[in-house]
């Protein structure tokens, strides 16, 4: 989706304000906001492309001035409606349904050091060809999906060259719509800072985004 | 607007009811904190609210959130991934293993999992300098930096790292000199990424856990570099 979250190369936002001494947390709320999260994730209703395409699915002037775990809260709520973990008027009102059943948590505190050490990789092990190689030049696909996409607005349509084959990964496109993984290759394209923003930028400069094998053709 | 927010309050308030109920006594000693915190803000009630829902629906393990919480406060930081960055320094062997399987050397350190299950390390030279980032919302590289802070996943970091990266080093006061090739990685997929900073000169001697004490947070994302003096406790 060509949303507000896609910034690269977007220009009026201000400085860096960069805090010293930061905490991790800058108030309780968004720990316990950051822990709920994580911890309704294990359900497994969603998975984590989903949940960065709710997020993204917040309009443009809420995804400005919402802070970051506010928003993080904003798109918990949707995913739990939407997948029956809880309903619209238990969310309203504060309390379970009546008759709605008591369920035991998915993710225990026992269960939270394994989580952590283990993660959620998103490679896959499957036999799958990959359609570039390290030293080829490509063209990124000038596409415009109104779903997911990890494909940047800066980055569509333009040369490159591929760094690195990472190995075969989980689709997000297809995946946040629980559309199917579709595991294919994910590689580092270079692409030239002039070739992505033109005489301005250094003419030594570049950057490096992994693309997957479905944003990618020959060039 | 108004309305919006009475209505949410109501909600929000009547769900945190019991969670939210003042402990009388400590009314009495703690009046000067009161003043301040007489009506908590919107996003407070609104996670509490939630979060007793959940608990009461048998969804959540309140002790699970306190374990995830203290976790990311207190066990993993950039101290995990200065001390990465120091073993590299300090163990030629080790340097070449972690630029070509970052997994595996980082796991050897004991780091790794959540958000950082693929690791890519990228080495700075005095011909090459790279800096992370994610425009499209905010991958970091949990199991060695931490959770990522604010600056990282704001708007004027993630939109000018890309089109003007020598603008933003210059703005956390590093001129990147034009013989120097700048390098941006972008972290789109689930590939995250760390910067082996160069090791400052005149460190020769110091031991690992001195060079550890070294390395800054944002000079593994690579909008800063490492000087010999001490600095490590700063981020």
């Amino acid at each position: 989706m060509n949303g507000v979250h896609d910034m690269g190369g977007m220009q009026g936002m201000g400085a860096i304000e960069a805090e010293k001494n930061e905490p991790v947390f800058h108030a309780p709320w968004q720990g316990r906001a950051y822990a709920v999260t994580r911890a309704m994730g294990a359900w497994r209703k969603w998975n984590l492309d989903a949940t960065r395409y709710q997020r993204e699915l917040i309009p443009p002037a809420d995804y400005f001035t919402k802070s970051y775990y506010e928003r993080w809260i904003v798109a918990l709520v949707e995913l739990m409606v939407k997948t029956g973990l809880v309903t619209k008027a238990e969310i309203e009102s504060g309390t379970p349904d009546q008759g709605s059943p008591k369920l035991t948590p998915a993710l225990t505190a026992e269960k939270v050091p394994t989580l952590i050490a283990k993660g959620v990789p998103a490679k896959r092990d499957v036999p799958v060809v990959a359609s570039f190689h390290a030293g080829e030049r490509v063209r990124s696909r000038n596409i415009n999906p109104v779903g997911h996409t990890r494909l940047p607005r800066y980055a569509r349509g333009k040369v490159g060259t591929i760094h690195r084959d990472h190995g075969v990964f989980v689709f997000p496109d297809s995946n946040a719509l629980f559309l199917g993984e579709k595991p294919q290759h994910v590689y580092s394209v270079r692409f030239a800072a002039r070739e992505l923003w033109g005489e301005q930028a250094a003419v030594q400069d570049s950057v490096y985004v992994d693309l997957w094998d479905s944003y990618l053709e020959p060039a | 607007m108004t309305t919006n927010r009475r209505d949410f309050l109501t909600g929000a308030v009547t769900a945190a009811g019991a969670v939210m109920t003042p402990n009388l006594s400590h009314t009495h000693q703690h009046e000067h904190d009161h003043e301040h915190q007489v009506v908590p803000s919107d996003p407070t009630l609104r996670v509490k609210a939630l979060e007793s829902l959940l608990v009461e629906k048998g969804l959540l393990d309140r002790a699970a959130l306190d374990a995830l919480i203290d976790t990311y406060e207190h066990k993993i930081g950039p101290r995990n991934g200065a001390r990465v960055v120091a073993r590299a320094w300090a163990d030629p062997a080790y340097k070449e293993r972690l630029l070509t399987n970052a997994d595996a050397a980082i796991g050897e350190l004991g780091y790794g999992g959540l958000q950082g299950e693929h690791m890519v390390v990228v080495e700075n030279t005095p011909k090459v300098h790279n800096l992370v980032v994610c425009t499209l919302c905010s991958c970091y590289p949990w199991p060695v930096l931490g959770l990522p802070p604010v600056w990282y996943k704001s708007a004027p970091y993630r939109s000018r790292a890309v089109i003007d990266p020598r603008g933003v080093l210059r703005e956390f006061g590093m001129e990147l000199p034009d013989d120097v090739e700048l390098r941006v990685w972008d972290s789109t997929a689930e590939l995250r990424y760390l910067v082996l900073p160069e090791r400052p000169s005149g460190s020769e001697n110091l031991s690992e856990e001195d060079l550890a004490a070294l390395v800054t947070r944002d000079a593994m994302i690579g909008v800063a570099g490492v000087g010999t003096h001490r600095e490590g406790d700063r981020a």
